[in-house]
């Protein structure tokens, strides 16, 4: 197998989805529930991120005090809706977990 | 804004992302040695797929002998999330040329998306006329990041680098995005429908548990707004 050949139509599809309805916007209809989704879009794609790196500790769920990372988020989600500022976030979340892993 | 305020306003936006984009990069590098991708196919790999989880998974199924046909088919189950951006930014760039529209898809990433949207969909100015500028700054600034870390992980060879936690920046500089967003009840809602569902999925293979864990937070976010009506 040409591992050559692999990337290109890897690359194509890839690019491919990411085209796809920047492509086709202006040439199809959606209908009206599809504009309602979009809104939705940045908050359910990046959450659904998100929420297994913190609770999820090598594939099973973990909520005490051992989950570093989910306390950290925890701080930093505090952070973020308090100040609403991305370095502030981050920085709270780095210490708080820091902090939480030389308790 | 004008265009090079848009573009260093982009370019801004996603340098904390990077912190923790940029060890990625470098395990990236070496796992693809380590599979027996030579150095510079490991290198072109980054500019033809760009795309850090389907390049991982590229680089095992490369190195397992997977078959052509299961390993593109997965790098797509991988990247499908990305029609979700490109559904949500399609609407902004639709009075572009062809060539902005092509950059731009290949520049769309999780990261370059996630640190573009908040000014997008915040200020009208800056959606109307130079939406494609903070688009590109963050695209760009990820797309060299990713090559610059490739890179040394392809020179530092076989050697892992050490831990040192960094990854954490991604989803904290995602909270940092997120959180200022749910302003209404419906798109809380899409949050802990979404986050609910890719804790659940998240044994799936192929990022397969993530696509659907973000349809479901659009369901439960478009579904409230539809009832409000």
């Amino acid at each position: 197998m040409n591992l050559w050949w692999l990337m290109l139509v890897c690359g194509a599809i890839t690019f491919a989805i990411r085209y796809s309805f920047i492509a086709a916007e202006g040439h199809y209809r959606p209908p009206t529930w599809f504009r309602l989704l979009l809104p939705f879009v940045p908050i359910a794609a990046l959450t659904a991120i998100v929420a297994p790196e913190l609770l999820l500790v090598r594939g099973e769920i973990v909520l005490g005090g051992g989950n570093h990372r989910l306390w950290a988020g925890l701080v930093a989600i505090l952070a973020a809706a308090l100040w609403r500022n991305t370095l502030l976030t981050i920085g709270c979340g780095f210490l708080a977990l820091f902090v939480l892993q030389r308790i | 804004m004008n265009r090079t305020q848009a573009f260093v306003l982009g370019l801004r936006s996603v340098m904390p992302l990077l912190l923790g984009v940029a060890p990625f990069g470098v395990i990236y590098g070496v796992v693809a040695l380590q599979s027996g991708i030579p150095p510079l196919a490991a290198m072109a790999m980054s500019s033809i797929v760009f795309a850090g989880s389907a390049q991982f998974l590229l680089a095992q199924l490369v190195g397992a002998g997977a078959p052509l046909l299961l390993t593109a088919g997965a790098v797509g189950l991988v990247n499908l999330r990305h029609a979700l951006y490109s559904a949500s930014v399609a609407p902004l760039l639709a009075h572009l040329p062809r060539c902005w529209k092509i950059l731009l898809a290949y520049l769309l990433t999780d990261e370059a998306y996630a640190a573009a949207i908040p000014h997008l969909l915040g200020r009208s100015d800056a959606r109307s006329s130079a939406a494609h500028w903070i688009l590109f700054g963050s695209g760009f600034g990820l797309w060299a990041g990713w090559q610059v870390s490739t890179l040394a992980g392809v020179l530092a060879g076989t050697q892992l680098p050490e831990n040192l936690g960094l990854d954490f920046a991604l989803p904290l500089t995602f909270i940092a995005i997120v959180v200022p967003m749910i302003e209404t009840r419906a798109l809380f809602a899409a949050a802990v429908a979404a986050g609910g569902v890719a804790v659940a999925l998240a044994a799936l293979p192929y990022k397969v548990g993530l696509f659907i864990a973000a349809l479901a937070g659009l369901a439960v976010g478009a579904g409230l707004t539809g009832r409000a009506k």
